[in-house]
């Protein structure tokens, strides 16, 4: 996988695009509160184990495939290494709730913390490389975290993960062992993260990681700090896996070494190809996709590395683009031909 | 005024630019000539933070700028554009001149408002029209023409309010008749804004016709300089660039 390209190869179809300034925080906030409410609804309607567990499972894959699509689709820095984040936030989080017994939001601001500390020293090695180079040094960087944790056996529990369960204690009257109460925290962190990474996504920032990915040499003829800029999405992604991680932790009440795995890396990366890059709904669709994948071929067949990878391959070298990304050209064609006047009065 | 002295740039021992003294005076237009690999686009990568200098200075009104890293030389006022246009294929017009403005007004790290920020947009509507991009804000900088590529790159070191800018061959690449679109629009840019400007360009026929005063650079060495006749007249430099062509058709 090299350099995102597809934005260079949508942009021939499409010659214009509708003015910018219209993805409003509002109209986020609006979205992301109904998603929440129709999620919740949908379990009170449809009370089936399965799928309250399978939503959860999701919530921490999405959370974790959009930080990283933050780095890929945004910044232009493919990352290898995502996982060790992810991994780091579900052993940073129930470390600290087995040893310090803190309250559950406590222990998340510290993870946090940590995770972006972690997230400073690594990145400020890593982004000194571009292109594949830095790939292959934030691949580094992961297992050296993985090996840190199967070594560190006193502390980690080894390749055994971490033993003993996690305390979920209750806080503002939110009881996390039990399912019901899991599911809404789940879905909640979840859309606060998908809405703080959407406001940074397409914040100042934002466009300024777009400027470094299209072109980082013009960006930095414009004064821009490149470097400084490269460090802060690398750790603002970072924390946002490190959440991903602590709701999985939460769910399986622990932490295995497979989180800070280069295969944790690589379904990240999965996810971002199947849903699509160049919307920021994409690694979500990409995340449901995968564990959707995951958990159907796993029950018919042994074979379900074989299964996937063709499923993968027929992504990577067939389509070239994520579900997403089509739908995004079938949305923006259709309103080309229909809206397009309309539009262009719209416009301030 | 921009006043560079004794500058000096080598590449594994071969002299790219070597003891070059020049004056470039506030407000004034400057076409810089010489054959290729004479170090015209070294020169201004010196001046402009890409490449480090082996000796000299570069003084922008009496500071110093060698030795600053890129942002602060920008921030000092020095713009350019480049012989490739260098722009951003994703964005359209408008995003890539309001990222600028941002970046310029120091928003570039800026995670908590949305873009654009209101205060970026006062610019880009007059740096579009004198660029003549105002029809073409919406579309994709992948989808420009080559010469609106390169109109949307001097835009883009426009908005930088640069003291002294530098462009790199404006008219490569284009046919005749655009050419010359291109120079006028280079000329009423340099009349409005008054900025010290200094091009280069290897249609004599331009230089000769709009800049007001030439250097000519050979082999890294500034061999001449002067107003069109004394450049055209110049033993030295019909010699080594014009050839008796562009004498005989002065006199």
């Amino acid at each position: 996988m090299s350099k995102p390209t597809a934005h260079t190869n949508r942009a021939a179809d499409t010659p214009s695009r509708p003015p910018i300034g219209r993805a409003s925080l509002q109209r986020d906030i609006i979205i992301a509160g109904v998603a929440v409410a129709a999620l919740i609804l949908l379990r009170v309607i449809w009370p089936s184990p399965a799928i309250t567990d399978f939503t959860i499972r999701v919530a921490a894959y999405a959370i974790f495939a959009t930080s990283l699509n933050l780095l890929v689709g945004y910044a232009g820095m493919v990352s290898f290494g995502h996982g060790m984040f992810f991994g780091f936030g579900a052993y940073c989080f129930g470390l600290v709730m087995q040893r310090l017994a803190l309250p559950i939001p406590i222990a998340i601001l510290i993870t946090i913390t940590a995770t972006a500390a972690l997230a400073l020293v690594v990145g400020a090695i890593c982004i000194r490389l571009k292109d594949i180079y830095f790939s292959f040094i934030t691949l580094a960087f992961q297992m050296l975290i993985y090996s840190l944790i199967v070594a560190w056996v006193p502390l980690t529990g080894g390749d055994q993960g971490l033993q003993g369960g996690i305390p979920r204690p209750s806080f503002l009257g939110i009881n996390l062992a039990t399912p019901l109460h899991l599911y809404i925290f789940a879905i909640v962190m979840l859309a606060l993260s998908l809405l703080v990474m959407r406001h940074i996504a397409e914040s100042s920032f934002g466009y300024t990681l777009r400027m470094i990915r299209d072109n980082m040499e013009r960006a930095s003829f414009l004064g821009i700090n490149v470097y400084l800029v490269r460090l802060i999405a690398f750790m603002v992604a970072g924390v946002f896996a490190s959440l991903g991680g602590v709701v999985m932790a939460l769910f399986v009440s622990g932490a295995y070494p497979e989180f800070s795995n280069w295969t944790m890396s690589g379904e990240g990366i999965f996810m971002i190809m199947m849903g699509g890059i160049s919307t920021f709904i994409g690694p979500t669709a990409g995340a449901i996709i995968l564990s959707l994948l995951n958990d159907v071929v796993t029950r018919r067949t042994e074979h379900h590395g074989l299964a996937l990878g063709i499923v993968i391959l027929v992504f990577a070298l067939g389509l070239k683009k994520g579900v997403t990304d089509f739908a995004a050209d079938w949305w923006r064609a259709s309103g080309d031909s229909k809206g397009g006047k309309q539009a262009a009065e719209a416009r301030p | 005024m921009l006043q560079v002295n004794g500058l000096s740039k080598s590449f594994g021992g071969v002299a790219a630019i070597s003891d070059v003294t020049l004056a470039f005076p506030t407000g004034s237009l400057t076409a810089i000539i010489g054959p290729n690999g004479a170090g015209k686009s070294t020169f201004f990568n010196l001046i402009s933070g890409g490449l480090i200098p082996d000796t000299g200075e570069v003084l922008l009104d009496g500071k110093n700028l060698v030795g600053r890293n890129r942002a602060e030389i920008i921030a000092a006022g020095v713009g350019r554009a480049f012989q490739i246009a260098k722009i951003f294929p994703s964005l359209t017009v408008e995003e890539t001149l309001l990222g600028a403005i941002g970046a310029h007004q120091g928003h570039s790290a800026n995670l908590w408002h949305r873009f654009p920020l209101p205060q970026t947009r006062d610019n880009v509507g007059r740096v579009a029209d004198m660029l003549g991009l105002t029809d073409k804000m919406q579309v994709l900088s992948a989808n420009l023409s080559h010469g609106d590529h390169k109109l949307l790159d001097i835009a883009l070191a426009l908005v930088l309010e640069p003291r002294v800018l530098l462009l790199d061959e404006p008219t490569a690449g284009m046919g005749p008749d655009e050419r010359w679109r291109m120079i006028d629009r280079v000329y009423q840019l340099w009349e409005t804004e008054k900025t010290t400007l200094v091009f280069i360009e290897h249609d004599m026929d331009i230089v000769f016709k709009i800049a007001p005063s030439i250097r000519v650079l050979c082999y890294g060495r500034v061999l001449a300089e002067g107003t069109p006749d004394e450049i055209r007249n110049s033993p030295q430099v019909i010699d080594a660039y014009l050839g008796t062509d562009h004498g005989a058709h002065a006199t």
